[in-house]
């Protein structure tokens, strides 16, 4: 069961996922001992393997950090969903084959502890909890063939082999 | 061909005769940076696969600035790391400790930025080096390994917003108040996933120095890249800093080029400026915040951290003392040496500052000034989020070396132009 940890806030930064005194490791367990540490302190002791963080606009703004999308894979979050993101966080997310799910309005359609499921291949978000089906905006084919592929190195390695 | 500065320099770098907005790249790339907390988890990255190779020893620039000197066992082992992978490559443009500094102040002062280049770093500050009309732009680890492999990098051609900035600046008033001045209108994703494209008769009287702190902050607005157009005063920086490769081509926007947006600014109204916390788009005048009381007063890093911004500051310290803790990092050992020979830490030390050896220190809440619980900051730096310089309980509020220095006199946010 994936259940929604709703932050009804903009620009969630980089420095709030993982801040800057974890940066001395690149260690993803310990990393995601402190995932969204500065926001919520206690995100790590409620999130359960699966579960999914919903957000407002300019999720994963400042620094280039890519500890921070570690830091949440390493908590075993399956998905980041919000209004929109900031560029190098997305990036990074497609990189390390992390699938950021863009959704105008997601603060206000999904509440905090919802049930959902996500339809990637259709881009479909499945509200267990409410009873509705919301529609995303796929990303395009390229990113999702890096993702599909488990992240860019793996990506460039699948086609310099063939 | 109707394209701005930015399209330009990308479709150069992609082997295109046009390119425009939306439209996906492989760009090679000219100049990558490669600092202490980022390279090496992508140096980790390729050798667990087997890829650990570099595209060219020459184009790779590499500097620990971060936790430098090591802060702690951890961040040492981070050092190591680095050093292993430069020295087994022979990285050509290695600065190790006593030359190492905090890497935007640096590669500029050691000639490593040239004008129509591309360039990128694992650095969300990298932006920082558009100052020089070259296209630059921060990466995560991934993309840092990738391109350091392949030399290469994907990159969707950004819409440019231009930046009218129109009058000349007030005493008191610096490119810090320029760009907070930016960021407080146009919000921290004013600008989200877009080439900042700054022009205007005020950068034409800005240093080079005055101008990359503009260009630095880009980010703050979301941006991909901020970018200045090249004039004598680029020129003369470069004849005075270039040393091995010193040829260079020259770009600028068309005349015709397209925009997203269009913004203009009358800076010679603008006062000082402060970003409350906790975001950097929170810049009020300083008439709006003055007497707020700080405990520390902090005058370094990429955005604030060079000769000219510590001159400012021992204008304004000279002959007096601090009322709160003043840390001064000066952002490399050349700057240092300058602020040394020039009688800067003298006036300093009178005051009663600490100074520093070069790093990122509590930029970014590493160490070297880190707040405590409910302290407050006024700050050179970029960014004042929550926890930014320690505690999630403190506060950092975002200034000029000028506003900075005034207020470590009296200890509250305080109007620079009393001491000027």
């Amino acid at each position: 069961m994936a259940k929604a940890h709703v932050y009804k806030r903009d620009h969630i930064n980089t420095d709030e996922i993982i801040p800057a005194r974890y940066l001395n490791t690149d260690d993803r367990a310990e990393l995601a001992s402190h995932c969204m540490e500065d926001l919520d302190a206690d995100f790590i002791k409620k999130a359960k393997p699966g579960d999914i963080i919903v957000a407002g606009f300019d999720f994963g703004c400042g620094s280039s950090r890519e500890h921070a999308v570690w830091s949440i894979q390493g908590a075993k979050i399956s998905a980041v969903i919000a209004q929109s993101f900031a560029r190098i966080f997305y990036r990074n997310c497609i990189n390390c084959g992390f699938y950021p799910i863009e959704l105008a309005d997601a603060v206000n359609l999904i509440n905090d502890g919802d049930e959902l499921e996500i339809d990637y291949a259709n881009g479909v978000i499945n509200n267990k909890t409410q009873n509705k089906k919301i529609e995303f905006k796929p990303l395009p084919d390229f990113a999702i063939e890096i993702i599909n592929d488990g992240g860019l190195l793996e990506h460039i390695s699948k086609k310099q082999k063939v | 061909m109707s394209m701005t500065i930015t399209e330009k320099i990308l479709a150069k770098a992609a082997g295109e005769k046009t390119v425009s907005p939306g439209q996906l790249i492989n760009a090679n790339i000219d100049v990558i940076m490669c600092h202490d907390v980022t390279t090496p988890p992508a140096v980790s990255m390729l050798e667990a696969r087997g890829i650990d190779k570099v595209f060219d020893r020459e184009k790779i620039v590499v500097t620990p600035d971060h936790f430098q000197p090591a802060k702690d066992i951890k961040s040492a082992e981070l050092h190591k790391r680095l050093d292993d992978w430069a020295v087994r490559h022979k990285i050509k443009h290695y600065y190790k400790i006593g030359r190492a500094g905090v890497c935007h102040a640096l590669l500029p002062e050691q000639g490593h930025i040239r004008p129509g280049e591309v360039i990128i770093g694992g650095d969300s500050h990298t932006c920082t080096y558009g100052a020089f009309a070259a296209f630059s732009t921060g990466v995560g680890s991934t993309d840092l390994a990738a391109a350091i492999a392949t030399g290469q990098m994907w990159f969707r051609i950004p819409e440019s917003i231009k930046f009218v900035l129109n009058g000349s600046l007030s005493k008191g008033v610096y490119s810090k108040d320029v760009i907070l001045a930016v960021i407080a209108r146009i919000g921290v994703d004013g600008a989200l996933y877009k080439a900042m494209e700054f022009t205007g008769a005020t950068l034409k009287e800005m240093s080079m120095e005055a101008r990359m702190t503009i260009t630095n902050m880009a980010i703050e607005a979301g941006a991909k890249s901020g970018i200045i157009g090249f004039d004598e005063t680029t020129k003369k920086y470069l004849d005075e800093h270039l040393k091995e490769k010193i040829d260079y081509t020259i770009y600028e926007s068309a005349p015709d080029a397209k925009y997203a947006a269009v913004e203009e600014f009358d800076c010679s109204k603008l006062e000082p400026m402060v970003a409350l916390p906790h975001l950097p788009s929170g810049g009020v005048a300083i008439s709006d915040c003055a007497g707020k009381q700080m405990n520390q007063c902090y005058i370094g890093s990429c955005t604030n951290g060079r000769i000219e911004d510590l001159r400012i500051a021992a204008k304004i310290l000279k002959g007096k003392s601090v009322a709160i803790r003043t840390l001064i990092i000066p952002a490399t050992p050349e700057i240092w040496k300058q602020a040394k020979d020039e009688g800067l830490f003298d006036i300093f030390y009178e005051a009663g500052c600490v100074i520093a050896a070069p790093t990122c220190g509590a930029c970014l809440g590493g160490f070297m000034g880190i707040l405590a619980a409910g302290e407050k900051c006024v700050s050179t730096t970029n960014r004042n989020f929550v926890g930014r310089m320690g505690s999630p309980k403190s506060e950092v509020y975002l200034a000029s070396p000028a506003t900075a220095a005034a207020s470590a006199i009296t200890g509250k946010l305080t109007d620079c132009r009393k001491y000027l």
